[in-house]
């Protein structure tokens, strides 16, 4: 049994694996009917960047829920390991950091924004065709269509800002504009402002792995473009599908609270 | 009858000839599917059931159509109430997305079965629930987010879930197909229902979404997504204008045909055991749309909902004071 398996699985391997000696190892990557990369399934990273995109060791949360909500320590995503801040900005990241367990607008159930929505702790669903691109988000279920023509400016500032779309080679390169300003980039309180611009490039690194990568600018922020980099992986397992996480109920306590009609006692 | 249907005919567009079920060459996708891929509209001025005014009248004809259209247009002019009423209102007209015209089929309601263009009478027990709602909804107007629609909680609206009805404003749907999805993105929440067709199993029953689970298959070239496992409120939001209530039974058919360029058909059979005496039907047109979605973030900014709450409380405060007063 065990001889016939191995032998299968060979034979097996041989089929499938002759045939593609020949060609580009870029041939591993599903393509659209047009040849362009095909980036639908979901996708998740495997970093600890939403608690903090720089490097940080592993900490106390809020005492109350124990090891719950402790911080695990992870490296960070970002080229040199540190944000160019202007000063006023780097004082006002002080400032999220101390209120962090309220402000933070991840505890609101608010949109994440971009690119923090991509290394959130939830996994997100791209859904690419030959006409379009959408970009589903689990946390809050935010979403956004990457416009791959009529590339136009944005007409409202927002959350997760304006998407337009583009490839060069096999990379799809996606030029983020018109933030309201309002996003934290992680839970340990770093953020950006409404200038932000964010050009993103996402890579294939194999059938089920892409490498992403952000160039953040903004001149009211930081005094120069800084990059992140990480991986996305593939969610394989064959009933991998994104759930509903409508968190605005949750939230609901934390922000209105203080305005409810209690039963007396 | 047949002299009124062929006067009728002469005078409908091609439109409204796909309506009627003459079906053109569908575009499809790489892979052969019909192709729903675009931005499509589904508002209209069709109201979900049959004014009482019109008796059993199921048709406009053009001209009737034509005086509704206007009589409605005048009728749900937001503007022409603001500062009447002595309420500051919610928004101005602009911001509505009604539609300019009715169904192209100049059907009276969105209700197609039962034939009167009514929803379907609750059941006995429905009907008490729904009492006893209204009953609780005027004891306890505000007394916390969960005495209020799940739209004024920006949780779920119509245009999000099965059956997609049509919104006051925000009607707008971006559709991508896959091989193994429909997806429609609606502009309003930005809600995105994500339908696998490749056959995967349901979720377990005890596993709950505002939106449901919906499952689809390709019937020919009409879109069938079947949705159950939908989180029940005793506000059904679908339908929400009726005040309705739903239970743990509620489950959707839905049905899209590409019926011309410029039209997909989208019809819902809702059933509800519990609920309602029969299952109903309603059909309603998309229409594609120029431009491109915004973001609609809504519990972001939803400052209603703290006015609602804060100034319930201030009420009260400010009635015990004159009670304390009084003594």
């Amino acid at each position: 049994m065990r001889i016939r398996h191995s032998l299968s699985v060979l034979s097996a391997a041989l089929l499938l694996g002759l045939p593609a000696l020949g060609q580009d190892q870029e041939d591993d990557i599903p393509r659209l009917s047009d040849g362009t990369p095909n980036f639908s399934g979901v996708w998740q990273s495997l970093t600890t960047a939403n608690w903090d995109i720089l490097s940080h060791g592993a900490s106390a949360g809020p005492p109350e829920y124990g090891a719950l909500l402790s911080v695990p320590p992870g490296r960070g995503i970002v080229d040199g390991d540190e944000i160019p801040y202007l000063p006023e900005a780097l004082e006002q990241k002080q400032r999220n950091f101390e209120s962090r367990w309220t402000e933070d607008p991840e505890a609101k159930c608010f949109m994440p924004g971009t690119p923090r929505a991509n290394y959130m702790p939830y996994p997100f669903q791209i859904f690419h065709s030959e006409a379009g691109l959408l970009f589903a988000y689990q946390f809050a279920g935010a979403a956004r269509i990457i416009n791959l023509d009529n590339h136009q400016p944005s007409a409202i500032d927002s959350w997760m800002g304006w998407s337009n779309g583009s490839f060069e080679g096999d990379t799809l390169v996606v030029d983020v504009t018109g933030f309201n300003g309002l996003g934290w980039l992680d839970r340990a309180g770093n953020h950006a402002g409404y200038q932000l611009r964010v050009v993103e490039r996402y890579t294939f690194a194999g059938p089920d792995a892409i490498d992403y990568e952000a160039t953040l600018e903004d001149p009211d922020t930081f005094s120069r473009p800084w990059t992140m980099r990480f991986r996305l992986y593939r969610v394989a397992e064959p009933q991998a599908h994104l759930m509903e996480f409508k968190c605005v109920e949750f939230t609901e306590e934390l922000l209105y609270g203080e305005f409810y009609k209690r039963p007396e006692g | 009858m047949s002299k009124q249907t062929t006067i009728f005919a002469a005078a409908v567009p091609l439109a409204m000839l796909a309506a009627m079920g003459c079906e053109a060459q569908v575009a499809r996708t790489p892979w052969g599917d019909p192709d729903l891929q675009g931005l499509w509209s589904n508002a209209t001025l069709t109201p979900l059931q049959r004014p009482d005014s019109l008796g059993d009248k199921a048709f406009f004809t053009p001209e009737e159509a034509e005086a509704y259209v206007a009589e409605r247009i005048e009728a749900t002019n937001a503007d022409r109430t603001i500062g009447q009423t002595g309420s500051v209102g919610s928004y101005n007209d602009a911001w509505f997305d009604r539609g300019n015209s009715i169904v192209p089929t100049l059907r009276t309601s969105l209700v197609v079965d039962p034939a009167n263009g009514k929803v379907p009478p609750f059941t006995p027990e429905a009907q008490q629930q729904h009492e006893a709602n209204l009953v609780y909804s005027q004891e306890h107007p505000v007394d916390t987010p969960a005495d209020r629609f799940l739209t004024e909680r920006c949780i779920v609206f119509g245009g999000g879930a099965a059956p997609l009805f049509p919104e006051p404003y925000n009607n707008n749907y971006y559709i991508v197909q896959t091989p193994d999805y429909v997806t429609i993105m609606a502009e309003i929440n930005h809600e995105v229902r994500i339908i696998p067709i490749d056959g995967r199993p349901r979720f377990p029953e005890h596993v709950l979404q505002w939106v449901g689970d919906s499952r689809g298959y390709w019937d020919g070239d009409t879109l069938v997504v079947e949705t159950r496992n939908q989180r029940t409120n005793r506000f059904f939001y679908g339908v929400q204008m009726l005040n309705s209530v739903m239970s743990d039974e509620f489950s959707v058919v839905e049905r899209f045909t590409r019926t011309a360029p410029d039209q997909i058909r989208y019809e819902a059979t809702i059933e509800d055991p519990a609920v309602f005496t029969a299952p109903w039907s309603v059909e309603i047109f998309m229409h594609p749309q120029e431009g491109v979605l915004v973001e609609y973030a809504c519990h972001e900014g939803n400052y209603g909902l703290t006015g609602m709450l804060s100034a319930a409380r201030a009420e009260e405060r400010r009635a015990a004071e004159a009670e304390s007063a009084e003594q």
